[in-house]
């Protein structure tokens, strides 16, 4: 008998109708799914149709076509100077992946300490960074960017030189880094110091030293942890819109593709059948991601805090 | 496209990319080989420093010296150059439009945060009993991966609005048309408007919620459900007495998620309507104070109440935390 036929036999499955709860999910799932749909069908549509007819015509009388998808990635066509958002796909890239390999990097340190070096005020240390994932990041905005324009003072006394990043690649980095940390070191600290004791108090007393235990066994036995944040930030740095605009300074040559789809809804109001292509190539990369980790999400970010 | 301007102009970014990360790594293995070579009483709070040090000082860099100092620019004026006492939020009670803002603000989290983590919990409940659960799971956690960006511009097609007698492209409209009603101006229909934004939020999030509780009730270990169940219990008295208690913890977590995510939603409300139209929410006034009004006395002293909203949650949180951890 299969597994599926033997659940079926066991008295709590029994109980359900399971077709009805089908059916409602079904439904949901439909209407969930619908507007993407109507976003993936008209970017292959023509203007004229876009303009003309609601979407969902396509499925009647279909026109298709590529050439949004050509403004919008090579800048041809007909919507003027679009330029492509090939470089700014780029951008994207180049701040997202240092904004998550960086905090998850620190945050499992921190997070190994908190759990297994244990120190007088670890658990006071431990709430209040848990705490700090509150405070908003429009309260940090202001303050960072002055840092980093203007370093840090206290009367005469300079205790920061200006860091001279604002507008740079690495002034996008360093805020994503600070403002995941709160997260990320909660759900690794709930996976690691789950690990277990026997394990780590048998390194420690062959003679292994917190950094040999950090590489040899926290780090490959945190991977699921690891794998579940890193999708988490990964999608959060990608999709995000605040930080970029507040730190990239209107620096074209380093702002996202987001912020730029941000700014084509305002240029190209009515141009909105090159805004859904472009909004797809966008999003695209997230779906990707998404798509294949989404086993390592579930399963990592649950196993601490499920038992 | 001209290739040669292309690749200089973008090369920089990628070895700038690659550099630093290598640099990072390069750092770290140095400090974990010589921090490593030391023995002895010294290794243990050398250990603690170097592994807690960054998280700590990028923490205080980052998030606690900003609080402090938003607090103390709320009480100062445009410019934060002289006290200015409590005028901003002498400004904020006073002004009319900024109370609209607040109750926007409330409106999203007293409504979103609910509808939520209530679907989630209804369709990790439903999925639980289906055979097939994969497919809809994945479409349905889809718009998680989405932007709140991208989420505005699919959404426009719903949304979307045209006089009577032009073709209608928004979704919504259509059937509305198709059931007879006349369709009113959606986005510019208050309070309409804020509830259909809230409706993106809502589609954005109810994915993640349904995915952890969905994870949480499969925890649930099957002798206790076929044990009550053997007891007679059946549907919401299982749901009741045996499922929701075993998975309430995580439905706190994913709650409180909630109430912080809806708190500081800036995304939707900034591409959808830009805060127009009777739409507005704190996080999205204090920006335009911020960076188009050059205010930072007022928008850091709404930064303030954003902050003061959020900490009954934030202990709330904690007290739920300790409790976790005097259990386990």
């Amino acid at each position: 008998m299969s597994k599926q036929k033997l659940a079926e036999h066991t008295p709590g499955r029994k109980l359900f109708s399971s077709k009805s709860a089908s059916i409602v999910v079904w439904v949901i799932t439909l209407l969930w799914t619908v507007p993407t749909l109507g976003l993936f069908v008209t970017s292959f549509r023509p203007k004229q149709d876009v303009f003309l007819s609601g979407w969902w015509h396509f499925f009647t009388s279909p026109h298709f076509t590529l050439s949004n998808y050509d403004s919008v990635l090579f800048g041809k066509g007909d919507a003027g100077s679009v330029g492509g958002v090939i470089p700014y796909f780029l951008n994207s890239l180049a701040i997202t992946l240092p904004a998550v390999i960086f905090p998850v990097v620190i945050a499992t340190m921190a997070a190994y300490s908190l759990a297994w070096i244990r120190f007088r005020g670890s658990d006071a240390l431990f709430f209040f960074i848990f705490a700090l994932q509150i405070v908003p990041i429009q309260m940090s905005l202001i303050p960072l960017l002055q840092l980093f324009t203007g370093g840090a003072h206290i009367g005469t006394i300079t205790l920061l030189p200006k860091l001279g990043i604002a507008g740079k690649l690495a002034g996008i980095w360093l805020p994503h880094t600070m403002f995941a940390l709160p997260l990320a070191i909660y759900l690794l600290h709930n996976f690691i110091s789950s690990l277990p004791r026997d394990l780590m108090e048998a390194a420690y007393v062959d003679g292994a030293n917190h950094f040999v235990v950090f590489r040899r066994i926290v780090l490959p036995l945190s991977i699921p942890a690891i794998a579940a944040f890193g999708i988490f930030q990964f999608l959060w740095v990608w999709n995000d819109l605040l930080v970029a605009l507040t730190f990239s300074g209107g620096t074209q040559n380093i702002s996202p593709i987001n912020a730029k789809l941000a700014s084509l809804v305002g240029q190209w109001g009515s141009h909105w059948e090159i805004l859904t292509a472009g909004a797809f190539v966008t999003i695209a990369v997230p779906l990707v991601v998404f798509f294949s980790l989404q086993r390592y999400f579930v399963r990592g970010l649950l196993a601490g805090s499920v038992k | 496209m001209n290739q040669v301007s292309f690749w200089s102009s973008n090369l920089p970014k990628i070895e700038q990319t690659l550099g630093a990360i290598a640099i990072f790594f390069a750092i770290l293995g140095a400090i974990f080989y010589i921090a490593g070579k030391v023995n002895g009483r010294a290794s243990r709070p050398i250990a603690t420093f170097i592994f807690l040090g960054p998280a700590v000082l990028l923490l205080f860099v980052g998030l606690v010296v900003p609080a402090v100092k938003t607090i103390l620019f709320s009480f100062k004026d445009a410019s934060s150059i002289k006290f200015i006492g409590i005028k901003n939020y002498q400004w904020i009670i006073d002004n009319p439009e900024m109370h609209k803002v607040i109750w926007n603000t409330l409106l999203w989290i007293l409504i979103t945060p609910f509808a939520t983590t209530a679907l989630g919990l209804l369709l990790a409940i439903m999925l639980n009993r289906m055979k097939r659960e994969s497919l809809p799971k994945s479409l349905l956690f889809m718009p998680m991966a989405i932007s709140f960006v991208g989420a505005s511009i699919i959404w426009q097609f719903v949304y979307n609005y045209a006089p009577e007698g032009q073709p209608q492209t928004g979704l919504l409209s259509a059937i509305a048309r198709t059931l007879g009603f006349t369709p009113p101006n959606w986005i510019l229909n208050q309070p309409l408007n804020t509830f259909l934004l809230m409706i993106i939020f809502i589609w954005v999030e109810t994915g993640f919620a349904m995915v952890i509780l969905s994870a949480a009730i499969k925890g649930v270990p099957d002798d206790i459900m076929e044990a009550s169940a053997l007891d007679g219990a059946t549907g919401w008295r299982l749901f009741k007495g045996i499922t929701f208690p075993m998975v309430r913890p995580t439905f706190i977590v994913v709650f409180a998620t909630m109430v912080v995510t809806s708190l500081k939603l800036f995304d939707i409300v900034r591409t959808v309507t830009g805060g127009n139209f009777g739409t507005s929410v704190i996080s999205n006034e204090m920006y335009s104070q911020i960076f188009v009004r050059f205010d930072t006395g007022r928008g850091s002293a709404l930064a303030v109440i954003l902050f003061v909203l959020v900490t009954p949650i934030l202990i709330y949180n904690i007290r739920n935390l300790r409790r976790e951890r005097t259990i386990s």
